[in-house]
């Protein structure tokens, strides 16, 4: 089958695909441990962070300004933040994935940080990292760039490190063994072997984030936190100073540059890179259907471009050249059976910088916070799920169909899926503002119609997984259906959804885990000097962050954070298992 | 001695190429004990010969190939190659695979290359060294195609010629041909012999496991035959027919008999039959029942009228020792047939089952399954004494877990609930995961 073309073949799903994670339901120890110390150091660089005073001088220097002429600049200054974003993602993946595959203790440690982090609303980091990179660069306007950056990262790294993470564990064992037979070096054997082995799926999570990258760097351009307001050159920045005019125009303008950003990005990118990766697949026979781009193959008829190819991957080999030759270990083939004192040593070393965490917490937590603060953040963290609940189901009721319509006709299918994955791509916020326009000029009720907006971006999830596992369904299964004349309800009950189950597990989750990081930007939204604000948790984290509240903001961040980890460990994860155990076809 | 009309028939020089003494290895079972998959193992290697471990599948034998290809460190006993003990993969040892585990995403050429890469050798010379061997192994031509373009034929050539490339002295071979077709696997194994035969080959032995007779009576000098469960050498067999051979020789055709007989044999001391353990934790096959049955019917038919010569009946139903051997042990368990020399023959009960109609025939495996499978009557005398009559399917799985691995323990499990559900003894829902009787009648 078409599967590369497909998300769903291939990518773990966000906060599902762990190949520990997936077992257990319950926090154990190590994720609780990691769970504090994660907001043990948000804590911490809060408390830093809170004396600091940023200062302002680069920022009058080059103020942002609304000339179309200055739009290809900023277009391309957004892109280069997004592709310094995604470098330092794959550094990262290449050395915490392989560390967590490599060794067990680094594992216990990484793989629920994975978890926990993938959780975390990225936004909610802004505030922060904003502050403290500000600081780290006080002269220049690279602290800024690299807090725009980081939240970039942070929104990018994680589930490419999962899929890499899991790419290692799951080498086929007999080439596993005919490496260990030929003695490749580890270092041979991580480019030879395990880089391409892993190189589909890692493709494809890359790709993913990337496409959810747009959302945050536009995000994360103009920002407020406290005194300090930072407007990098950029299509975010763009768009704010837009709102802040109410330009219509400019936002148009925006849209329809970021509209060209992405599909060059799809063409040009996306859709090459895919084709290439095809020949790492790990499957011994050839596809039928395999994914194609114009690019590629001008590429590859292209005279220069082979030559480039060619250099390309005489410099691959140095890659693997460079580092000399290790000594054939005699006795790397027993699993070396860790020693009792090392580990004991390893929980206690977790153990002290939990107590370290648990401290800071109780001490940033006490000065200002009480617990009718904690009461409150809950409260309106409910407000948001209901309506991170209310939305999915109802992008599901629309969506559903219109996929499983679209994917059982592959003529329509082939068209419509590349449009799917651009809407995902597309950052919704840039079309925040023409919904605010409408809300304010209609006098709608803010709680209720700026809610749609969390799910603007991502609904094309729920859609293109859908589309994808309808193309996947079997005809002949299909065809019983019909002989037997299953009535419509019938057929949607006992036939189309449990074979599309997986696949829209798989959407829904990415599409609610989505909806809950947007609500902070989308439940606060201004045009002008007018400001609609929807009661909820993602409101409550905005606001905080713009009144430079440092506490309340890691409140917040942490409240969402238990409540993103709590639906999926209760509800998706164990749906998507019921879905692969029951319902996976093959 | 010496028949081997050929240029290789250099006889076995004195001082062996592989010595293996005393080899046992033990896998972890669930409880804490370990599994015993391979029992004082001695063997010697000489130089110029070809030799065959022959056996079933789970009697060890890749366990051992991969102890002495280094890959495996082996929990008592001494390997050496040479006269130096193993410790790791080595210089000396090249091993072809059964999935031939080439890397899809290298080329033919790649593919060759990577031990000569992992060995450090500069890039002129491998290029050179590699295609000597692509051309030796007749893929000239296919140097830029990827894995996924070749048939599994040109594969597992290729696989040869990767393990050819690095010069070992010993060639290890775990059954390189089972993943083929059979015409593919007879053009390969010819080739090779001929290669052999011709002393074309940078190698001085062949070590290869395999689980087909006709197999090793073909190809090998010598073939070492292994019992399962725990693996052991239960004979050595010289093959002294000259190469060219012949399958439809009668001494050849005499050889495979014997061995079959062989390895039909029911252990000295085993009461309980051919298979591991005994009582409620013997280790069964997951044979589906209609299966068992159609294998009845094809012994009770023409030409053999209830009894029949294995490898005939191999050849006949195009079944592999690991197919075959599993069916027919597993009607001796149930007294259907009986296994002697190399020869199936229907018991009473046997016969009258196959003329049967459907209810009869399951009433009749009803009454040998409680009988004489142990599990199956301790289940149902479970649910019996119960008052509900249920019981969940987990209490018998721990029970196995005592006595083997939880793998084996859910084969065995599955087999007993699939035979169980056919005879309409006692009925199992997977969804609850529970045993009853209530069987929808």
């Amino acid at each position: 089958m078409a599967k590369r073309n497909e998300p769903a073949g291939i990518p773990a799903p966000l906060g599902v695909a762990s190949a520990a994670g997936a077992a257990r339901l319950w926090p154990n120890f190590y994720d609780i441990a990691i769970f504090v110390l994660i907001a043990g150091v948000f804590a911490a660089v809060a408390h830093g962070a809170r004396g600091m005073v940023a200062p302002a001088a680069w920022l009058a220097s080059d103020p942002v300004t609304l000339d179309p002429a200055n739009l290809p600049d900023y277009a391309l200054r957004t892109t280069l933040r997004m592709f310094a974003a995604i470098a330092a993602s794959l550094l990262f993946t290449f050395v915490v994935a392989t560390l967590a595959a490599k060794s067990r203790r680094a594992e216990l440690v990484i793989l629920p940080a994975l978890d926990i982090l993938q959780s975390v609303p990225v936004l909610g980091f802004l505030t922060f990292t904003v502050v403290f990179f500000v600081g780290l660069f006080p002269q220049s306007q690279l602290g800024a760039e690299c807090a725009a950056i980081f939240a970039i990262f942070t929104s990018q790294a994680w589930n490419m490190a999962f899929s890499f993470y899991q790419s290692l564990r799951t080498v086929p064992p007999d080439l596993d063994e005919a490496s260990r037979h030929f003695r490749l070096s580890p270092w041979l054997r991580f480019w030879r072997l395990e880089v391409p082995f892993a190189a589909p799926g890692l493709i494809w999570n890359t790709m993913m984030s990337m496409s959810g990258g747009w959302f945050f760097v536009v995000a994360s351009e103009a920002i407020t936190v406290g005194d300090t307001t930072i407007k990098l050159p950029g299509i975010g920045s763009w768009l704010a100073l837009a709102i802040a005019e109410r330009n219509v125009p400019a936002v148009l303008m925006a849209v329809a540059t970021m509209g060209a950003v992405i599909l060059a990005y799809d063409q040009l990118l996306f859709r090459p890179i895919v084709a290439w990766a095809d020949k790492f697949r790990f499957e011994q026979t050839a596809a039928q259907q395999r994914p194609r781009s114009w690019v590629y193959n001008l590429w590859r008829r292209g005279r220069l471009t082979q030559r480039l190819t060619m250099l390309a991957s005489s410099l691959y080999a140095r890659l693997y050249a460079v580092v000399p030759r290790r000594a054939p270990t005699p006795q790397s083939v027993a699993p070396v059976s860790a020693g009792r004192a090392a580990d004991m040593v390893w929980l206690a070393v977790v153990l002290v910088l939990v107590g370290w965490a648990l401290w800071r917490i109780t001490l940033f937590v006490d000065q200002t916070l009480s617990f009718h603060d904690v009461a409150e953040a809950i409260g309106l963290g409910f407000l948001t799920l209901l309506r991170v609940a209310v939305l999915i189901a109802l992008a599901s009721l629309v969506w559903v169909p219109i996929g499983v319509w679209i994917g059982l006709r592959p003529a329509i299918a082939t068209r419509v899926q590349p449009v799917a994955q651009f809407l995902a791509a597309f950052p919704a916020n840039v079309l925040f503002p023409i919904a605010v326009v409408a809300i304010v000029s209609w006098k709608l009720d803010p709680d209720i119609w700026l809610s749609p907006l969390m799910v603007l971006g991502t609904q094309w999830y729920i859609l293109f997984n859908v589309i994808a596992g309808a193309s996947a369904f079997p005809t002949d299964m299909r065809e019983v259906a019909t002989l037997f004349r299953l009535r419509s309800w019938q057929w949607w009950r006992k036939v189309i959804i449990p074979g599309i189950l997986p696949y829209y597990v798989t959407g829904a989750l990415t599409a609610s885990g989505g909806s809950w990081n947007a609500s902070i930007v989308a439940e606060v939204a201004s045009w002008g000097d007018t400001r609609l604000e929807a009661a909820g948790l993602g409101a409550y984290i905005a606001q905080a962050t713009e009144a430079g509240d440092f506490p309340r903001v890691v409140l917040g961040i942490a409240v969402m954070s238990i409540m993103v980890v709590a639906c999926n460990r209760l509800i998706w994860r164990p749906l998507y298992r019921l879905a692969e155990k029951r319902f996976r076809l093959n | 001695m010496d028949t081997n009309l050929n240029a290789r028939s250099l006889s076995p020089t004195s001082s062996p190429l592989v010595v293996v003494d005393g080899v046992r290895q033990r896998y972890p079972k669930g409880s804490g004990e370990s599994l015993l998959v391979l029992d004082g193992i001695s063997l010697k290697l000489g130089t110029n010969e070809i030799v065959s471990l022959l056996g079933r599948s789970g009697c060890g034998k890749s366990s051992l190939l991969r102890i002495i290809a280094g890959l495996l460190p082996a929990s008592e006993g001494k390997v050496s190659i040479a006269g130096r003990p193993v410790a790791g993969p080595a210089n000396d040892v090249a091993m072809v695979f059964q999935t031939f585990a080439l890397f899809p995403w290298l080329t033919v050429q790649e593919n060759v290359e990577i031990g000569l890469e992992a060995q450090g050798i500069a890039p002129a010379e491998r290029h050179r060294r590699a295609l000597a061997a692509i051309d030796l192994i007749g893929l000239d031509g296919y140097e830029s195609a990827y894995p996924k373009e070749l048939s599994g034929g040109m594969r597992q050539r290729v696989g040869l010629a990767r393990a050819l490339v690095v010069h070992p002295k010993l060639l290890l071979m775990d059954e390189p041909f089972s993943a083929l077709d059979v015409l593919t696997a007879e053009t390969l194994r010819t080739d090779l012999l001929d290669l052999w035969g011709e002393g074309r080959m940078p190698i001085s032995s062949i070590l290869l496991v395999t689980h087909n007779i006709e197999e090793a009576v073909l190809m090998s000098d010598r073939i070492l035959v292994f019992s399962s469960n725990p693996g052991r050498l239960v004979a050595e067999i010289p093959v002294t027919l000259p190469q060219p051979r012949n399958r439809l020789d009668p001494t050849f055709r005499q050889l495979v008999d014997d061995i079959y007989a062989l390895m039909t044999a029911r252990p000295a001391g085993k009461t309980s039959g051919a298979f591991a353990g005994s009582g409620i934790s013997m280790l069964l096959p997951h044979l589906s029942p209609n299966l068992l049955a159609g294998f009845l019917e094809a012994v009770a038919g023409e030409p053999y009228r209830g009894r029949a010569d294995l490898p005939a009946l191999a050849g006949t139903l195009q079944m592999e020792i690991d197919d075959l051997f599993p069916i027919a042990e597993t009607l001796q368990l149930l007294r259907l047939a009986e296994l002697a020399e190399g020869d199936i023959r229907l018991t009473e009960a046997g016969r009258r089952f196959v003329d049967l109609d459907s209810d009869d025939r399951k009433r009749l495996f009803a009454q040998h399954l409680l009988a004489y499978v142990p599990l199956a009557g301790h289940i149902k005398r479970v649910l019996d004494e119960r008052g509900a009559h249920r019981a969940p399917a987990s209490r018998f799985r721990d029970e196995l877990e005592d006595h083997m691995s939880e793998q084996f323990a859910d084969q065995t499990l599955q087999a007993v609930t699939s035979w169980g559900r056919y005879a309409e003894a006692f009925a199992y829902d997977e969804a609850t995961g529970v045993f009853s009787l209530d069987n929808p009648v």
